[in-house]
């Protein structure tokens, strides 16, 4: 993928793009608001990771809000350590996709940022089923069946496996998980998450010989066929 | 008077002298002006009326005189009038009338005046003058009237007696003002030290204060009057400003503890790590625990600044009508797993549905907070309840809501676990409080503080009870009667939000709970429903 990312401070910048770039993306950071500006309308990018305080006249805000108004649909992940739910509120407002404060995980924000661009490809035409190796679910009767095997689940469950089939292939964290599957925007103390997939493991892979859901460690989950 | 006279002087040249700096001066010596000059003008009143009484019935008397006379004198000609006038000096018996008729040569016809005075020319006003009578100088009043044919008739009173009296009139009163003038200046000098007195204590006390002794308290003198309500008020005022410090003081204490230590922790070790780290396994690890301790630091300040936040109040913008029943099942449902995981029950009691006026997000945040509580303090084996009502206020819960609202959302979250005593419950939702047994279970302390604040926001009370075994909390939030429409009413100077600005109801704006007041009292005999 091809990534501009927009920050001024020297440490993060370097590290995301350096994490970025491990990952295997193709990385342009940029250190002000305008030259930022100048390659996002000059150059064609699957993403922009965008800081919002920044130098150079044109702030992270204005900066999206000039692309949008261009009919730029590129996916906008804003970083920020503006943290107010207000803030929030407004960044995603200005037409940004996805929200990250600092500080940040990195692994939760290359989990963020897969998600982005999956989220570009796959969107377009709405599915009615989806399947990794012999795990299928079906979205319209909501069933879910494994090697032909039937398998029943709760509607949270449910929803549950869809989103992480829906991402399979990526990581996907805790903190996505509860936005996305309960939509709570809090930090519970407590590992909800970890028990609510374990169940669903419980359910999908015990039984079987390959277990599909995966625990990346200092990151979260991930679904894919070995 | 000096002082009165003084400050007389300052209004006539102002550039020489200005008017003293000091209040209770300036409050005092107005007094005293005040005082004195209302006496004067109360004894120059007495004075006149009576002196002018006075001359008025002598002028009376003498134009009755001339009258009386002038008639004699149409009825029998001069030999009459001279007789009248011999026969009332002799019926004169306070010898104080005065008689003169003389011809148009000037001689004495009849009276007792030896000749007429040279003063006496005009016949159109009243004379005052000295008159040799009897071989006597006296003072009189004398009016001349002229008669036909040149004759010339003078009426007049001795006045003596009349000047005695005015003159002993004129010094009683100028005594009486002086005395009265003294009056004034030591009830001045007395108010002066009055305001001195109750001027210098307010300020000793504020004084000191102000340079950083906060025991220090207003002298009461106990009769419950100006003065000690002025004395009380300011105690009453310090009272919550030592509060209000302790609170603060409490807090940058706890911060500093709770983000030292894992500030300290992870710089340990890093740098443990830089110097001893053998491989760069050992280095990562050190360094992955270094990262999550500064995340512990990261979550810690994030939750002191939502607290504060929400205490500020300012996030009422939020506020919208809903349905808190899916919202309660939804969370039960999240922590209705771990709850079984470590083989706890939770067990939801809700009613079909409960129309609420406020922040789902943040109610979403406080009831998981509890629950988290509940399920992390209970033992295997324990039930913890998700309860939710609707009820009627309580006498003693409505005293601090909105007072068109009268009902009132109960949701309560009870468990089995370890509890806490007295003592802890009172203090349960102050920042950074952990009850010494929980000591070594996970947290900051700042969960109860959260919710606290939460309840608060919405015009509700937090209130913790003891169970047999384990702990009940319960939130007790007012809600509308009439649940406010959704009609989007974005607040002035701000973006409607998405989905998430409706018009603010009269009725819900309670004010947010002044203050960190704990409401956590003890009633043992409450149980939840």
């Amino acid at each position: 993928m091809h990534i501009l990312v927009v920050e001024d401070d020297p440490t993060v910048r370097n590290f995301v793009a350096k994490g970025l770039r491990e990952a295997g993306h193709l990385v342009e950071p940029v250190d002000n608001g305008k030259d930022g500006l100048f390659l996002a309308v000059s150059e064609n990018f699957d993403l922009i990771i965008l800081d919002r305080m920044l130098p150079g006249g044109i702030d992270g805000l204005r900066l999206l809000e000039t692309i949008r108004a261009q009919n730029n649909t590129t996916p906008v992940l804003l970083l920020s350590a503006l943290a107010d739910v207000d803030d929030r509120v407004q960044g995603l407002k200005a037409g940004g996709d996805d929200y990250v404060t600092k500080p940040f995980a990195f692994s939760e924000l290359l989990a963020r940022v897969e998600a982005l661009s999956r989220r570009g490809r796959s969107e377009n035409a709405p599915q009615t089923r989806l399947s990794v190796a012999d795990l299928e679910i079906d979205l319209l009767s909501r069933s879910v069946r494994r090697g032909g095997q039937r398998i029943d689940l709760q509607p949270r469950e449910f929803r549950l496996l869809e989103y992480l089939m829906r991402h399979a292939g990526q990581v996907v964290t805790r903190t996505m998980l509860l936005e996305g599957v309960w939509d709570y925007h809090f930090d519970p103390q407590t590992n909800v998450i970890d028990v609510h997939v374990s169940r669903l493991r419980q359910k999908v892979d015990k039984p079987f010989d390959s277990p599909l859901i995966h625990t990346i460690r200092n990151a979260g989950y991930m679904l894919r066929a070995d | 008077m000096s002082s009165a006279r003084q400050a007389f002087a300052g209004g006539g040249a102002r550039r020489r002298f200005r008017l003293p700096r000091s209040a209770g001066l300036r409050f005092s010596l107005g007094y005293g002006l005040l005082f004195a000059l209302s006496s004067i003008l109360f004894m120059s009143f007495i004075w006149w009326g009576t002196i002018g009484f006075l001359e008025r019935q002598v002028e009376t008397a003498i134009n009755a005189d001339a009258r009386a006379l002038s008639q004699r004198w149409t009825e029998g000609g001069l030999p009459t009038l001279a007789l009248t006038i011999d026969d009332r000096l002799e019926q004169n018996l306070d010898d104080d009338a005065i008689y003169l008729m003389v011809d148009p040569t000037g001689h004495r016809l009849a009276g007792n005046l030896s000749e007429w005075p040279a003063q006496v020319v005009r016949n159109d006003r009243w004379y005052s003058l000295e008159v040799t009578r009897a071989g006597m100088r006296d003072t009189a009043q004398i009016h001349a009237f002229n008669l036909p044919g040149g004759f010339r008739l003078l009426v007049g009173r001795d006045v003596r007696a009349r000047a005695v009296l005015r003159r002993l009139l004129t010094d009683s009163l100028l005594w009486a003002w002086m005395m009265v003038t003294l009056l004034a200046i030591s009830g001045a000098a007395l108010v002066h030290s009055m305001f001195r007195r109750m001027i210098k204590s307010v300020a000793q006390t504020t004084s000191a204060i102000a340079h950083g002794d906060l025991s220090r308290r207003m002298p009461l003198v106990g009769n419950g009057d100006e003065l000690d309500q002025v004395a009380e008020a300011i105690n009453e005022m310090l009272d919550r400003i030592v509060r209000l410090m302790d609170g603060v003081r409490q807090v940058s204490n706890a911060i500093a503890h709770d983000l030292r230590t894992p500030i300290t922790r992870a710089r340990t070790q890093l740098e443990d790590a830089a110097l001893h780290a053998r491989d760069s396994g050992e280095l990562r690890a050190a360094v992955e625990r270094a990262v999550g301790d500064l995340d512990n630091v990261t979550a810690v300040f994030e939750a002191l600044l939502r607290i504060a936040q929400i205490e500020a109040g300012s996030r009422r913008s939020a506020f919208a009508p809903f349905d808190l029943v899916p919202l309660l099942a939804d969370i039960g449902d999240l922590y209705e797993a771990v709850a079984e995981e470590r083989q706890i029950r939770l067990v939801l009691r809700l009613p079909p549905a409960l129309p609420f006026y406020g922040d789902r997000a943040m109610m979403q945040q406080a009831v998981a907070n509890l629950l988290d509580n509940a399920i992390k303090f209970s033992p295997a084996g324990g039930t913890v309840t998700l309860a939710a009502a609707l009820g009627p206020a309580l006498p003693g819960v409505a005293a601090s809501m909105a007072t068109p609202t009268r009902d009132v959302v109960s949701i309560a979250v009870t468990d089995e676990g370890i509890g806490m005593n007295e003592a802890d419950l009172a203090r349960a939702s102050e920042r950074f409080f952990r009850a010494e047994s929980a000591r070594n279970t996970p947290g900051a302390g700042l969960g109860l503080s959260l919710v606290q604040a939460i309840v608060h926001l919405h015009g509700g009370t937090l209130r913790l009870y003891p169970r047999q075994p384990g702990l009940a909390v319960r939130m007790v939030m007012p809600v509308p009667r009439e649940a406010p429409r959704t009609g989007r009413l974005p607040r002035p100077g701000r973006l409607p939000r998405r989905g998430a600005a409706p018009g603010r109801a009269p009725n819900a704006a309670a004010p947010p709970a002044p203050g960190r007041v704990t409401e956590t009292s003890r009633a043992p005999h409450e149980r939840d429903t």
